[in-house]
């Protein structure tokens, strides 16, 4: 910790001082009435996720003796055109949902992170080649894009892609949304590289890899969960969206976009289906947003993020 | 302006190249929607000039191929010059699925695609920037606090389930109390028994489109002004106006709102493809016959000549508006300046 040391005398940001910077945060954090609520729904909703198998129905069986039941004590969300009960499915689809989520998150830290800081770090040809390429992926209609691609994608047979899988629905989604991660990472990069701790570290010896990873990095990490966190909640917007219009996720396998889809033939007379698996798109969007308001206020947003909107 | 031709160019390429990503290339899809006997496929192959190499095909995509020979009735013989001119000059080629030129197809859509996205940008903007400024110069008032928990909810409702329940309530529950129809129709631009143009026709089927759409961006833009408010309103120049005796009124419309309304001017033309590109869900629902929806038509019949062509408007569009939000920014705040 030879170098923080240095660090703390140039820059008296509790944000740099990686001790002080997980309880500052967490103080912060708590103090944010919309976060703590965040956390608690995506919570209860993640562990309905994982207790999915301990529902007495079976997810994908049909039972013809029971279509289109209304919501009632047996089957609190009612039950779908081939009488499975909706609630054990919108479980199953929370799962599905959930973690094309989280795979797209890694996904894109994977290929934005790195990205990112070459660039950043570099800088020179290297940066505007690694900056052209990032400018390109946002100049696509991306959603669209996700749409062609998953098109394309069922109809080649490769292992493992095939049939719109959860792994293929989450690598297409996740393959244009590094973007942020990349332009975030850079600007953090750019202005940490100046710092005098760097200078240190390379005075010291450092390999540009170890500054990277061991000094640069561990300082960039508040940008970095905030943003994970929104994207994770654009991620399951955009399965959904996508499985809504029937190029995601396939049924029988259910998630909440597939089940909205379903469920529009025959809404108005059956509302329930279209109701409730909306309702858990919409609370998981919500909690996901004030969990990352919360962040972002808590990481100080005017050391780091404003910066990112100048560069 | 070099560098947007290059990135338009290096997007063909990407495009180009996915689509041919499928093996068969684009007419592998026409296996899925209807059979057709692998004679015919060859035939087809010829007659498209898909037996070519790709970068050969690439080129006849970008610039035609009305310079060199080729087989148009796909019998392996050459017969004459190519038709095709090329992107470049404006010809996207022939839908595979009505065979009609792409950019007829699209020219038909347009238009029904820039009047709801007018319509809505004008309601979202309406309603947001007076919500916006309340909450900003009433801040943690009742008013502020209930705002921005509803502007919270609406960023978080996704526009596909939001038509749903709009649908159902205002066309599958509520009742016009005279005719005892669906209060809104859920579906289309004019009723099909309309003849000529019929304003109040049009408007009521508006509005469940525009409601739709515009929710997320009203939440949004809300929510962007207030802060914007709030980071002018403590700004030097604004105690300045006041303590030259400005009314609160005179300080708001003079002062705060004009520098406070510059982001949000830029962001506007940030945010339009992506208004296009959400769209898609509410055309879908709603069976508006615009461009969105005939992207997803096309889609799910993999017509890619039309994809292609959506996707390279859609990119120029996006790059187009860049350019605009950096040119309106600089215009609209002169301490901004370009090198």
């Amino acid at each position: 910790m030879a170098e923080l040391s240095i660090n703390e005398t140039s820059l008296t940001n509790e944000y740099t001082q990686s001790a002080s910077m997980g309880t500052g945060v967490w103080k912060r954090f708590r103090r944010h009435p919309g976060a703590i609520f965040g956390i608690v729904v995506i919570t209860i909703l993640i562990v309905m996720a994982l207790l999915a198998p301990a529902s007495p129905y079976n997810p994908e069986a049909s039972d013809i003796t029971s279509r289109y039941e209304s919501p009632s004590l047996r089957h609190i969300m009612g039950t779908d055109a081939l009488g499975r009960d909706l609630f054990t499915r919108v479980l199953y689809g929370g799962r599905v949902s959930l973690s094309v989520g989280l795979m797209v998150v890694a996904i894109s830290i994977i290929i934005g992170v790195p990205i990112g800081a070459l660039a950043g770090y570099y800088g020179g040809a290297l940066d505007a080649i690694l900056m052209r390429i990032t400018d390109a992926f946002l100049s696509l209609p991306s959603f669209l894009v996700l749409i062609l691609l998953s098109a394309i994608l069922w109809e080649i047979e490769i292992p493992m892609l095939s049939g719109n899988s959860v792994l293929t629905i989450s690598l297409v989604i996740g393959v244009f949304s590094w973007t942020t991660f990349a332009r975030l990472v850079r600007a953090a990069f750019l202005s940490i590289r100046e710092t005098e701790f760097v200078a240190a570290s390379r005075a010291l010896g450092g390999s540009d890899a170890r500054i990277m990873i061991r000094h640069i990095l561990p300082n960039s990490i508040g940008p970095i969960i905030v943003e994970a966190t929104l994207e994770f909640g654009y991620a399951i917007i955009e399965e959904s969206g996508l499985s809504f219009l029937g190029f995601g996720i396939q049924p029988p396998t259910p998630s909440w976009g597939n089940l909205l889809s379903n469920a529009q033939e025959y809404f108005m007379k059956y509302p329930w289906l279209a109701i409730f698996p909306g309702l858990m798109i919409f609370f998981s969007i919500i909690s996901i947003n004030y969990i990352g308001d919360g962040l972002r206020d808590a990481f100080d947003p005017n050391k780091v993020l404003n910066k990112v909107g100048e560069v | 302006m070099i560098q947007t031709v290059g990135l338009l160019l290096l997007l063909s390429v990407f495009l180009f190249a996915l689509v041919n990503l499928a093996p068969g290339g684009p007419l592998s899809g026409q296996g899925q929607s209807r059979h057709i006997d692998p004679d015919k496929v060859e035939l087809l192959k010829r007659q498209f000039g898909l037996d070519k190499p790709l970068p050969t095909q690439y080129l006849i995509w970008l610039v035609g191929n009305d310079w060199m020979q080729v087989d148009s009735n796909g019998d392996g013989a050459m017969d004459g010059y190519g038709t095709r001119q090329g992107i470049l000059r404006g010809d996207f080629g022939f839908s595979f699925r009505t065979r009609q030129p792409v950019l007829t197809e699209i020219g038909q859509r347009l238009p029904n695609t820039i009047y709801l996205t007018v319509v809505t940008m004008l309601v979202a903007v309406l309603i947001a920037i007076p919500i916006g400024i309340i909450s900003a110069i009433r801040q943690y008032s009742s008013f502020d606090i209930t705002v921005t928990t509803f502007s919270f909810a609406g960023q978080a409702i996704p526009e596909f389930w939001l038509g749903l329940i709009l649908i159902l309530v205002f066309y599958a529950w509520l009742k016009n109390p005279f005719t005892g129809d669906p209060l809104l129709p859920s579906g289309g631009m004019t009723s099909v028994d309309s003849v000529g143009f019929n304003l109040w026709d049009r408007i009521v089927h508006l509005i469940l489109p525009v409601l739709t759409g515009a929710l997320g961006w009203i939440a949004w833009y809300s929510r962007f002004l207030r802060s914007s408010m709030l980071d002018v309103i403590h700004q030097d120049y604004i105690r300045t106006a006041r303590a030259k005796g400005l009314s609160d009124w005179g300080v708001l419309s003079k002062h705060a709102l004009r520098n406070a309304l510059v982001p949000l001017v830029t962001l506007l033309a940030l945010d339009l493809p992506y208004i296009f590109g959400g769209a898609i869900f509410v055309e879908t629902l709603f069976a508006w016959p615009g461009m969105a929806r005939l992207y997803y038509q096309a889609a799910l019949e993999r017509d890619y000549p039309v994809l292609m062509a959506v996707l390279i408007i859609g990119a120029a569009c996006i790059i187009l508006s860049n350019l605009i939000a950096d040119i309106l920014y600089a215009y609209l705040d002169p301490r901004i300046r370009y090198e």
